[in-house]
């Protein structure tokens, strides 16, 4: 027997990894050189969840998705063009700013309260997902304090598998320390579930989704509320990547063990 | 066959294939036409009755600024479009503020030089002192008007794509979809009703595989063909319909390029521009352009016609930036972009059917590419706008589109703009090049100078018939026991021949630096950021194996740009990497072996593909 969800995704915008990134002080406080032109993915964490969300409402008819993001509008009028085309959802856009140097209790209070204003959500259903933590800001505590703020108290962080059981009950593989596993259950929604890696791989560009999806993320973008999110009155001493060593190397049929051999004895130095 | 692996069909009023310069313009003025002062729709769909025209643009790159590249250009039809434009609210551009030409003579000697040109450089070297020469160049006292892009603006295509498309998705009047090949037109008899997208969800043979997922047909009233020199729509539609008489493609060129984070001492001001020939070989022409901010976009073009069965792009272009009359400008800055991309570099001559019964062809595929003045968005652009404003006239007369209607208002809007025109002068500019280096400068200063009245005639050759063997290339430079010796062992390892050859010529090592000069490697991950998803079929395929087989060495592989194509180990089959391609689509014109049954292609078929260069500097 499946069970109706009501899956609100908290994901947004980090800088495409892949750029390059420089740090650097700018009149309005730390940032990336060039920012506004990096093209922006979204955030990895948050979009296992959201991969995996759509995945559980799948298999849970009569469920629904909403994605909820902060941050600069025209970045994520630029991200919604690449994953629309991947995964239903309503989109709740709030404009703010998505770099790595806000403070994590606001934001939680900004994305709390634009989920608390969804029309249509009920509470009962409700799984929040997310990031574990996020590419550029790696507190890993806003989806807590959102959960928090929800009134959400069934709260599991790093997961790696959901399983909607029958009865409702619903089956939870955790990271913890140590590199093992914690398996929980809950009877079932409301629930916070922090998405480490899940186990799908990126959906398809399906062109039919994304024509769905089109026709409320534009609304929803144009409707975006501006977000106080920075962490104003703070000073940064300093901000810097660290140092990066690249020596690539082509090999090709060489035994793991050779491999594994030869990066040991690099480390070591 | 159940809804997973059927395809399915959608139906909008205008499908465009290919998001640059050509479809932006079409987009920018079709949308400004698409709402009155109120906002109002102003022209409606037929498709969806009640609701604006429903257009979409799918675009092969994972985004809309990706795979793309620095350019200077007039900007004439970009500036029309935008009076009131300063230049600098476009990311990375800003108004060209010099331009100089440089005659680059070989400070190593081991280019491939006629004897007319070393006498050249004899003359410039002895006239040192007297001549504008340093560094081992030699600057143009003038530069023909022809030539000069003053006033002009250099910029980033990458980022001017993202800037209007940006625009174009705010507007709410289109949608831009990246990441989405488009792996062929839908044909009803010669009528083109739509565009098929490629199947996801496949292995690399095109076989169905895990979540597979069918490309779905999407019909459409007018398909807008934008997708370039070798795009898998613009390639079906020459197949289909062939070409006008007295035309053909067989001229191209592969630009590689890189951005660079120019050092502190470097003393060139934003908005210079420099052109160069001469080396590392004489056929191939490099340019530099500095962008704000200590930025600079440079690179070089290996064209159809440098005659050598080893010909290659990226240590070439390292030669060329170690050139000391560009190094000086270089030395100590930090790599932060590459890419390349293949030129149709024929012009006018290249110029397909414009328009068909539910088509239009647009931008660099439709031949709209200036050969004499080397431009290109700037005329992309302007065939854009052209046919934005023909199908507002037909939409508006409630007229189909239809061959007849297209040439009557897309058609004839190019014929008579000065695209057309100066396109038309430009037509024979670069034939002498068929001739040699030395003819083609002389023929594109007559042509530029007489504006195309005269020029110095020559047969085109089809791409592959030029080739020499590598006999014949390195008679007299490399004696023949070494030259097999050389090619045997590059065949034997299945590597390209072009390393060992160059280094017997006396090209020096490249003094990696791990920060400005990189490996073939490194600069795919470093500068192009090459990536490419799973779930989609190799778009490189070699199709008659046996002819393969007989071919050494494979030029395919030598001017294979990210090294995605090696040779066959032991002289087999060549390797494709789908991976590490950068969708530059060298491989489909340097092909020495005539495709069968069709004298105008190779026996690599080039086709849609998803993923390729990810960095948004290009």
């Amino acid at each position: 027997m499946s069970a109706e969800y009501h899956i609100v995704v908290c994901g947004s915008v980090v800088p495409d990894p892949l750029q390059t990134l420089a740090p650097m002080q700018g009149p309005t406080g730390p940032g990336l050189k060039n920012e506004l032109m990096l093209p922006a993915v979204l955030d990895p964490f948050a979009a296992h969840s959201l991969y995996e969300a759509a995945d559980l409402a799948k298999k849970n008819p009569g469920s629904k998705i909403w994605l909820v993001s902060l941050g600069n509008k025209m970045k994520l009028q630029q991200l919604m063009m690449t994953i629309a085309q991947k995964v239903s959802f309503e989109l709740v856009a709030l404009d703010g700013s998505a770099s790595g140097f806000t403070d994590s209790f606001e934001v939680a209070e900004v994305l709390a309260g634009a989920i608390e204003n969804i029309a249509g959500l009920d509470r009962s259903k409700l799984l929040l997902f997310g990031g574990c933590s996020s590419a550029s800001r790696d507190a890993g505590v806003t989806l807590q304090m959102i959960g928090e703020r929800l009134g959400l108290v069934n709260q599991f962080l790093a997961v790696d598998k959901l399983t909607s059981e029958d009865g409702g009950n619903l089956r939870i593989l955790e990271r913890i320390e140590g590199g093992e596993y914690q398996v929980s259950t809950c009877s079932g929604p409301p629930a916070v579930m922090g998405w480490a890696t899940g186990n799908l791989p990126e959906p398809p560009n399906n062109p039919q989704v994304g024509m769905a999806n089109m026709r409320t993320i534009m609304p929803a973008l144009q409707k975006a509320t501006a977000s106080q999110v920075g962490a104003a009155g703070m000073t940064f001493e300093k901000v810097e990547l660290p140092s990066q060593q690249r020596k690539t190397r082509i090999v090709k049929d060489t035994p793991v063990e050779e491999i594994a051999r030869e990066i040991v004895a690099w480390i070591k130095g | 066959m159940d809804s997973q692996t059927e395809s399915q069909t959608m139906e909008v009023d205008i499908a465009c294939v290919g998001f640059g310069p050509a479809v932006a313009g079409f987009l920018n003025t079709l949308t400004k036409a698409m709402v009155d002062d109120q906002g109002q729709p102003t022209l409606a769909s037929k498709v969806m009755p009640g609701a604006p025209l429903q257009v979409l643009c799918y675009e092969r790159a994972d985004d809309i600024g990706f795979g793309v590249s620095g350019v200077v250009t007039r900007g004439r039809s970009i500036k029309e479009a935008f009076p009131e434009l300063n230049i600098e609210e476009i990311p990375m551009a800003c108004p060209v503020s010099e331009e100089k030409v440089l005659y680059l003579m070989d400070p190593i000697g081991a280019s491939k030089r006629s004897p007319v040109l070393k006498g050249v450089d004899k003359l410039l070297n002895a006239g040192k002192g007297i001549l504008p020469v340093w560094d081992h160049a030699f600057q143009l006292p003038y530069i023909p008007p022809f030539l000069s892009k003053e006033p002009g603006m250099v910029l980033s295509i990458g980022q001017f794509n993202q800037w209007i498309g940006s625009q174009l998705m705010a507007s709410g009047l289109v949608q831009i979809w990246p990441g989405m090949p488009v792996s062929q037109p839908l044909f009803e008899g010669d009528k083109v009703v739509g565009v098929k997208l490629v199947d996801q969800g496949v292995e690399k043979d095109g076989t169905p595989g895990p979540g597979y997922l069918p490309g779905m047909n999407i019909r459409a009233g007018l398909t807008v063909v934008g997708d370039g020199p070798f795009g898998p729509v613009g390639q079906k539609l020459n197949e289909h319909f062939g070409f006008p008489e007295d035309h053909h493609q067989r001229e191209w060129a592969a630009g590689m390029k890189v951005v660079v984070e120019l050092p502190p001492s470097c003393k060139l001001q934003p908005g210079t521009v420099l052109h160069t020939f001469g080396f590392p070989e004489p056929e191939i022409f490099g340019f530099l352009y500095v962008l704000p901010n200590r930025i600079a976009s440079l690179g070089i073009f290996v064209p159809s016609w440098l005659d050598s069965p080893v010909r290659t792009s990226y240590r070439y272009l390292q030669h060329w930036m170690m050139h000391p009359a560009i190094w000086t400008h270089l030395e100590g800055g930090t790599l932060l972009s590459w890419g390349a991309k293949s030129l149709q570099e024929s012009g006018k001559r290249g110029e397909p059917f414009l328009a068909g019964d539910g088509y239009a062809r647009i931008g660099e595929g439709s031949g709209s590419t200036n050969v004499l003045t080397g431009s290109g968005v700037d005329e992309a652009w302007a065939t854009g706008t052209q046919l934005a404003e023909g199908v507002i006239e037909l939409i508006k007369a409630g007229k189909p589109f239809t061959r007849a209607n297209l040439e009557e208002t897309y058609v004839k809007r190019r014929r008579q703009s000065w695209v057309e025109k100066e396109g038309e002068i430009a037509k024979k500019a670069r034939d002498g090049f068929q001739r040699g280096v030395v003819l083609g400068l002389i023929g594109m200063g007559l042509t530029g100078m007489t504006r195309g009245h005269l020029n110095i005639p020559a047969a085109i050759k089809r791409p592959y018939e030029r080739v020499p063997t590598l006999e014949d290339y390195c008679r007299g430079r490399i004696p023949a026991e070494e030259r097999e010796k050389i090619k045997q062992e590059a065949k034997a390892k299945g590597v390209p021949a072009y390393q060992g050859i160059m280094d017997r010529l006396g090209w020096p090592q490249i003094p990696f630096d791990g920060k400005l000069l990189v490996s073939q490697q490194d600069v795919l991950l470093v500068g192009g950021k090459v990536q490419a998803a799973a779930g989609f079929a190799d778009h490189v395929k070699f199709l008659s194996p046996e002819l393969c087989e007989n071919c050494h060495p494979q030029l395919c592989a030598e001017m294979c740009s990210a090294q995605a194509i090696e040779p066959g180990e032991g002289g087999g089959i060549p390797r494709f990497d789908r991976e590490k391609c950068v969708h530059c689509g060298a491989c489909m014109w340097n092909c020495i072996r005539r495709r069968e049954n069709d004298s105008e292609r190779t026996n690599i078929d080039f086709s849609a593909g998803s993923g390729g260069l990810h960095s948004a500097e290009n």
